[in-house]
């Protein structure tokens, strides 16, 4: 753990957002994880994200669960809610969270043990609900907290650090979301904000659950040759599949990529975005292409990163259960609980 | 951009910005931990080391350092660093045992010096300690020079003169007071092995414009400033007219101000000619004379002194409109000020009447005696120069270093070596790291504000005329004043080989100074920095191409604040925290040159 906390100073250039808050207005304590771990990165892009989003601190939640991932909501943005839930449960706190006041920001933040394995139920049952979140694996591969054991995520033929092969096959997040109809899939490396930040912002604008799987490196027990969750192995196998970048929702603006497979568009404010067409094997909106395509790099053992997948069609959970606008917990308790009498004449009706 | 090299000393030296501010190099950092942990007598001999006079300096430096110091870029004031010289020299212990030995047996080398003032007394303190043995003529019956006649005793009270130039004196340097050198010609013949003439700036300017040599029958009315501060020293003088006006606003112009209001005038102006951000005069300076309710007139240029049956009563001044960058001016009017005396305060000069012309020594076009800038030597070899008498005024903290590189060119003038031989400088470097997460040096971040000094009441300070107007800091001050210091001499040091770009320095970074990115041209590169570098004149880092992707580790050293977080967070230890020592060097000490005074 670091000697002191991170210094008051701040560079005369640092920039307020429309909230009149600075990208040091949401950090949060200091990180505790070991030095170096990939998570702390993720922390950092989350910061960004949030500040270039403008989010204001009190109306974001921040919700995980148990293990090195879900230690860091700590990290980011002091000022908002937060809830650390049993091991696995965050998905399923987060449902019951977002049901109550969907007009809050959700982040979840879990690993690939609480995800994938004892949370993997509950993570499934959220994306089924498509749950009005960011759902943010930080995956490395390996339990840190208990020392290093391989996860349910570590590839087969990837080293222990004691230099012991995996054996069992993994359970593939963007795989399992693919399948089980995520509106939302991407693939990031935390060693990659360029990439991760604006899917970050992407995730947090989209319209349900929003699945980013993080390769995060272990750098205490995962970060050796013959691992396949390493920094250098990363880099060395990452094929950037999409060019990402976010714009915010506004009148829409139509242009075409030409041969070259890249474009420049001047956007509202005057800013210019050079736009990079995906390759001609890949589409983004086709599940079963995406899935296809992943399969076959995946088997070449690339690591696919980029915004995969995206659907905006698909209503989320609250659209969905035609529940009211407004934040259930606004609604006066007498109408939200209108009484027995009520309960019993409603009960009468089916019989 | 080119790889930088940290080994060449100069680059970290660059870094500690108040050190390479300091024309004597003084370890500024280190003698501010040394106060935050006691250890004044320390503090004091590392800063005599460098800086020879620091009770005397911590008083009246003109801080050089003060503006560059980081401190003052991250919230607008830099550390009071002259101050906790002073509470240093304050505060020490018994030195004696502390200074060099002087050496018994002599090596047979006489050094003739002319003048008591600062560079002279550094030449024989650096020169003392090797066998040589000084004679030091001085014109005055007390040693000290300048420091002793133009600074009043309420800025630099006598007892804390006396103590440091004694110092050096009781090494058994020969001082011949009431000896003004007449001839240089006579100097010569008296077969010294070098001289050393370190005799100031002594000629103050005149102000020549009508009425200024009329006869008048109450005495002189018009002064020169420097000379009128010398009257004073010596008790010559003890009083002024009620109403005095000062010309000039330079240092010399407060001190005559405030002397002013301490021989009994009620009202006292100092006339300047420009706006007040074209003042010559230190900041500080300004506010210690306004304090004492001196008035500062702008935008007044003299035109004559009004004489009338005798008997001078005033001054007429055009006043003038300046253009935006006070360029040309614009006169607007002419006013008269009434004044019973005037003291110019408009620049000194250095003269050399003594000294003959056909000795061989080249004098330039302004009569000024041509001397190189790095040997101090003069065109006549073995005479040599230092101070103001060099190059004309500067302050005292340029001539100690003058000082200390004549006396390293006359050590090797009379050893026989090239005086051009310059020994060499160096550095060490010293992990900080006592364990994970801990470091040798206190590296937590207080956002404490300066620390304002006190002064004495301006009843008490009128009524005793040669007590210290400042009162130096108390225990508290000094405390929140060290932790100010951002150890800008515990230096970042990077190994590229180590990296995994892990990104964990780039994100704990509060000053966002590190950036990762592809190599490039230097302004290229400072387009690409994760915060924008304001400073030009201070250096990026740029590291060799790292491991896995050759791009290159980047940081603007500008804003740093030494927190070494950057080395906590990073799980290879490329990074790590290291002490950066600048070895000077001095006369005689080429082979063993490391400060004795830096704790490891």
């Amino acid at each position: 753990m670091p000697s002191i906390a991170k210094p008051v100073a701040i560079h005369p250039s640092l920039q307020k957002n429309v909230l009149g808050l600075t990208m040091r207005d949401y950090e949060g304590a200091m990180s505790t994880l070991c030095a170096g771990c990939g998570h702390d990165s993720v922390t950092a892009a989350i910061v960004r994200a949030l500040w270039e989003l403008a989010t204001p601190p009190h109306m974001l939640a921040k919700m995980s669960g148990i293990g090195c991932s879900s230690k860091t909501p700590t990290y980011f943005v002091s000022g908002a809610h937060g809830f650390n839930s049993a091991h696995g449960r965050m998905a399923a706190i987060a449902t019951g969270a977002n049901a109550a006041n969907r007009e809050l920001t959700y982040i979840g933040i879990s690993g690939d043990g609480d995800s994938l394995s004892i949370g993997l139920g509950h993570m499934c049952h959220a994306i089924r609900r498509n749950v009005k979140m960011l759902y943010i694996i930080e995956n490395n591969g390996v339990y840190g907290l208990t020392k290093g054991q391989f996860s349910a995520s570590a590839d087969v033929g990837s080293k222990s650090k004691r230099g012991e092969p995996n054996r069992m096959a993994p359970i593939d997040p963007v795989a399992l979301g693919l399948s089980l109809g995520a509106t939302f899939i991407a693939r990031s490396f935390s060693g990659d904000k360029e990439q991760l930040v604006p899917i970050l912002k992407a995730g947090l604008a989209h319209r349900g659950f929003a699945l980013v799987d993080v390769i995060s490196p272990c750098v205490t027990f995962n970060d050796h040759v013959g691992s396949t969750k390493s920094y250098l192995h990363t880099r060395k196998h990452t094929r950037r599949v999409t060019e990402s970048d976010f714009v915010p929702p506004a009148t829409e603006i139509l242009a075409t990529i030409g041969q070259s497979g890249t474009t420049t568009v001047t956007m509202h404010d005057g800013s210019v975005v050079r736009f990079t067409g995906v390759p001609k094997d890949y589409d983004p909106t086709n599940r079963q292409r995406v899935t296809s395509y992943l399969q076959e790099h995946q088997g070449q053992g690339e690591v696919v990163t980029g915004l995969l997948y995206l659907d905006e069609s698909v209503p989320d959970l609250h659209e969905m259960s035609n529940s009211p606008d407004q934040a259930l917990s606004k609604v006066p308790y007498d109408k939200l609980c209108p009484g027995a009498a009520e309960l019993a004449k409603l009960q009468e009706e089916y019989r | 951009m080119n790889r930088t090299n940290t080994e060449d000393p100069s680059y970290y030296h660059k870094v500690v910005d108040c050190q390479w501010a300091c024309p004597a190099h003084t370890n500024v950092p280190e003698y501010i931990r040394l106060i935050a942990q006691g250890r004044f007598t320390d503090a004091y001999m590392l800063n005599r080391e460098s800086n020879v006079f620091p009770a005397i300096l911590g008083r009246t430096c003109d801080r050089p350092c003060e503006p560059a110091c980081r401190r003052g870029r991250l919230d607008g004031k830099p550390v009071a660093i002259c101050r906790l010289k002073r509470v240093a020299a304050d505060h020490r212990g018994e030195i004696a045992d502390l200074l060099p030995p002087i050496p018994t047996k002599k090596n047979g080398k006489r050094i003739g010096i002319v003048g008591a003032g600062p560079a002279s007394l550094t030449v024989a303190n650096d020169l003392m300690p090797h066998g040589y043995e000084v004679v030091i003529f001085e014109q005055n019956e007390k040693p000290g020079g300048l420091m002793r006649t133009n600074i009043p005793a309420f800025r630099l009270p006598a007892k804390v003169l006396d103590e440091e130039t004694a110092t050096i004196l009781n090494m058994g340097v020969d001082i011949r007071y009431n000896t003004p050198v007449k001839s240089m010609k006579a100097l010569l013949a008296e077969k010294f092995d070098a001289i050393f003439i370190g005799s100031g700036a002594p000629r103050g300017k005149e102000l020549e414009i009508p009425g200024r040599h009329d006869a008048l029958l109450n005495g002189p009315r018009i002064h020169i400033g420097i000379d009128w501060l010398e009257s004073i020293s010596f008790g010559h003088i003890d009083s002024v007219g009620e109403r005095v006006l000062i010309i000039g606003v330079g240092n010399t112009a407060m001190d005559c101000c405030r002397s002013s209001k301490r021989m009994g005038a009620k009202s006292v102006k100092v006339m300047a000619r420009r706006p007040r951000a074209y003042f010559k005069a230190s900041p500080w300076e300004l506010d210690d004379a306004e304090e004492e309710d001196v008035e500062i007139v702008i935008n007044h240029a003299p035109k004559r002194f009004v004489i009338e049956n005798g008997k001078l009563t005033g001054m007429e001044f055009e006043r003038l409109e300046w253009d935006a960058k006070a360029k040309n001016s614009r006169v607007i009017d002419t006013v008269f000020l009434p004044a019973d005396d005037v003291i110019l305060a408009i620049g000194q000069e250095n003269a050399f009447p003594w000294f003959e012309r056909d000795l061989g020594a080249q004098f330039d076009k302004w009569d000024q005696p041509v001397v190189d800038e790095i040997t101090m030597m003069s065109t006549l070899p073995g005479v040599f120069f230092g101070g103001d008498a060099a190059f004309g005024p500067k302050n005292i903290i340029w001539a100690v270093e003058h000082g200390h590189q004549a006396a390293i060119s006359i050590d090797n003038y009379c050893q026989d070596a090239p005086v051009t031989e310059r020994p060499a400088g160096g550095m060490n470097l010293i992990s900080q790291k006592m364990g994970l997460s801990e470091w040798s040096y206190h590296n937590d971040y207080n956002p404490a504000s300066r620390q304002k000094m006190s002064h004495v009441d301006l009843a008490r300070r009128f009524r005793q005329l040669d007590i210290e107007v400042e009162l130096g800091f108390d225990p508290e001050q000094t405390a929140r004043e060290v932790q100010r210091c951002l150890n800008c001499d515990v230096q970042t040091e990077f190994t590229a080989v180590r990296c995994i770009e892990c990104d964990a320095c780039i994100d704990i970074c509060p000053l966002q100074c590190l950036t990762i990115t592809r190599d490039g041209s230097e302004e290229d590169l400072r387009t690409r920095l994760s915060a924008p570098a304001f400073n030009l004149t201070q250096a990026i880092f740029a590291s060799a191409p790292l491991p896995q992707t050759s791009r290159l580790m980047i940081k603007d050293e500008d804003l740093c604040v030494h927190c070494g977080l950057c080395a906590e967070r990073c799980p290879t230890a490329a990074w790590d925290m290291q002490k950066f020592e600048l070895e000077i060097p001095y006369a005689g000490r080429a082979e063993a040159c490391t400060s004795s005074y830096v704790p490891a």
